[in-house]
């Protein structure tokens, strides 16, 4: 339509079309362009290795005045890790965030405008936060474990990556806490609000297993262990107690919720109005 | 090109666009006129797919705007409402908008400094005013080099240089074969930038005219006559054909409607009558489109801030 050369704008703007790996490209930048994703993992990082060293030294200091028992359930992976719990809570907020962040403030007009295909935005959210978080959580993860070990050592209480299982309690944790996020994305994207968002993820992995205690001890067996955190948690858990799920069962499982979300998420985005 | 299909939106039991349909043409500037929440930047909405119609369809450059392979390099918008993460520096929202068409780093560069952001495109976008907002967004319909421009009510929020720079930017887009539509609520500054005018009210399309058109229909084709001799100048007047006159008690004054001035200054003269002033009256634009959309005013003040055209004039 532009036949007559640009004055005012010259046609630098090259050729190209919208394509999935650009659009990634354009979600790594959004997410590294913001504060608010450095200061969440820097949390996320924090709490899992400060508590977990925590955790390790409280323990070291108390060993010999715990009861008989106690002593016997202690897992020293799964000690050093204790600060998962409160580090899914900031992944999770992140996750949502990542999203609600582009509604709150009409973003997502502009992204929406530059991808109206839609889809690809979410599938490259995901794909991005996915994939910064499991590289942070797994990362937190060995660290925290290496810390906690080196700390429980001081009584000989510590565990190697070569035990049974230890090396998947360790990894299955990085994978758990990269679920929470990417459960997050999607509620975020059912929810579009920050607000309501985060509470729906705290709902999801908090609430709902405190409600589950409620039920009747006959059916909290058969829904219990397949509460999305419980389920998910079955991976990073050594010895599996008699109503877990095994430990990928476990994970397949959060897996499968995530990906009822994401789907979810895929098909509001597409029809609501932006 | 722009063209809108029979397009309607409704909200609940709300319609706030209503069988819609017109074209907007490459090469000129055409305003988007409508008093307040007469469904501009609902339309605008959806041209650009964000909000889907109740019915009816648009098309730019030939296809549905979601339909395009590379969107941003056929239509430009700026939204009403800022459409930019307020943490994020202005350089990186241009980055991250570029990076989904491969659009290179020295465009963005090229846009900020055509908007004239360079000295703030680091800073978080969250701490801009209104007017580096507003260029902030039409850095962002730039950025694409694109045929088409949709811009909700660019001079909002400029100050006098903005909107002169906004006029003269406008302008040469159009020059330059673009298609360019751009809303406003205010008719006077359409008046200077737009060539073609699309009007509506409460969702409906009450106007596709050119400016010239709308200047011209706007006068109102009464004469102002100050005479001492205004009972018998009055008289002679109403004896003609299709004159009708509105005389004030008391005062010199008359309106004339239904002939010249040329012609009430000759019937003067043959009966010897003196004349202090003759005037034509014009309704101003903005007179003018009030009068036009007084029907369809959405959200009207309770007490009328200005009369109606022809009180203004009389
Ligand atoms: N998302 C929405 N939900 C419900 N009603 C809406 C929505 N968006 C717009 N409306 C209604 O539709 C009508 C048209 O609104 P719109 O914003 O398109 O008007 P406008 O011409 O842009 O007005 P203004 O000049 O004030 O910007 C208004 O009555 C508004 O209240
Ligand atoms: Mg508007």
């Amino acid at each position: 339509m532009s036949t007559v050369t640009a004055t005012v704008i010259s046609t630098k703007a090259g050729e190209g079309r919208v394509t999935l790996p650009r659009v990634v490209h354009s979600e790594w930048i959004k997410f590294r362009s913001l504060r608010s994703s450095y200061i969440t993992l820097a949390v996320t990082f924090a709490l899992t290795v400060g508590f977990g060293a925590l955790f390790c030294w409280a323990t070291v200091n108390r060993w010999d005045h715990l009861p008989a028992d106690e002593r016997a359930h202690f897992t020293p992976v799964e000690h050093s890790l204790r600060g998962y719990f409160l580090a899914q809570m900031a992944i999770g907020v992140l996750g949502v965030l990542v999203v609600t962040g582009e509604y709150s403030t009409g973003m997502i007009r502009a992204s929406l405008s530059a991808v109206p295909k839609r889809l690809p935005v979410l599938w490259a959210k995901t794909a991005v936060f996915g994939a910064i978080t499991w590289v942070v959580a797994t990362v937190s993860c060995l660290i925290a474990f290496f810390l906690g070990q080196a700390i429980l050592a001081g009584k000989h209480l510590d565990t190697t990556l070569s035990a049974p299982g230890v090396l998947r309690v360790v990894l299955g944790m990085g994978l758990y806490l990269t679920a929470v996020g990417l459960l997050a994305v999607g509620i975020g994207t059912l929810i579009r609000n920050t607000a309501g968002g985060i509470a729906a993820v705290f709902g999801t992995l908090l609430v709902l297993p405190l409600l589950a205690e409620a039920l009747p001890s006959s059916w909290q067996d058969d829904i219990v262990p397949y509460l999305p955190s419980n389920a998910g948690q079955a991976v990073a858990t050594l010895h599996q107690g008699p109503h877990d799920l095994a430990p990928w069962t476990g994970l397949g499982v959060l897996g499968l919720y995530v990906l009822a979300a994401l789907i979810g998420a895929a098909a509001v985005l597409k029809r609501r109005d932006a | 090109m722009i063209e809108a299909v029979g397009l309607s939106k409704r909200y609940g039991p709300k319609t706030a666009v209503h069988d819609l349909s017109f074209t907007v043409r490459p090469g000129v500037v055409t305003g988007f006129l409508g008093p307040n929440g007469a469904g501009k930047s609902t339309t605008m909405r959806m041209l650009l797919g964000l909000d889907t119609p109740s019915s009816g369809h648009a098309t730019l450059n030939g296809r549905r705007y979601a339909d395009h392979a590379a969107p941003l390099r056929e239509v430009g918008a700026m939204l009403e409402a800022r459409a930019v993460h307020t943490g994020r520096s202005a350089f990186n929202h241009l980055l991250a908008l570029a990076a989904t068409h491969g659009i290179p780093r020295r465009r963005v560069e090229e846009v900020i400094d055509l908007v004239g952001l360079r000295q703030v495109a680091r800073k978080r976008a969250g701490g801009f005013s209104l007017g580096m907002g507003q260029r902030l967004g039409i850095a962002s319909a730039l950025l694409g080099d694109p045929a088409t421009l949709i811009l909700d009510e660019p001079v909002n929020g400029l100050d006098p240089e903005g909107i002169l720079w906004i006029r003269n930017l406008l302008k040469s887009l159009a020059t330059e074969g673009r298609t360019v539509l751009v809303s406003s609520h205010l008719m006077s500054e359409m008046a200077l930038t737009a060539e073609h005018l699309i009007v509506i009210g409460r969702g409906r399309l009450i106007a596709d005219t050119s400016v010239e058109e709308f200047t011209l229909q706007a006068s109102s084709g009464k004469v102002h006559v100050r005479t001492p001799d205004a009972a018998r100048l009055g008289k002679l007047l109403r004896e003609l054909p299709g004159v009708e006159v509105a005389a004030e008690d008391g005062e010199n004054v008359l309106e004339v409607s239904g002939a010249e001035c040329e012609q009430i200054g000759r019937l003067a003269a043959e009966h010897g009558l003196v004349l202090f002033e003759l005037t034509p009256q014009q309704a101003s634009l903005e007179e003018a489109f009030m009068e036009l959309t007084k029907d369809a005013v959405e959200y009207e003040a309770t007490v009328t801030p200005t009369t109606s055209a022809e009180e203004v004039a009389a």
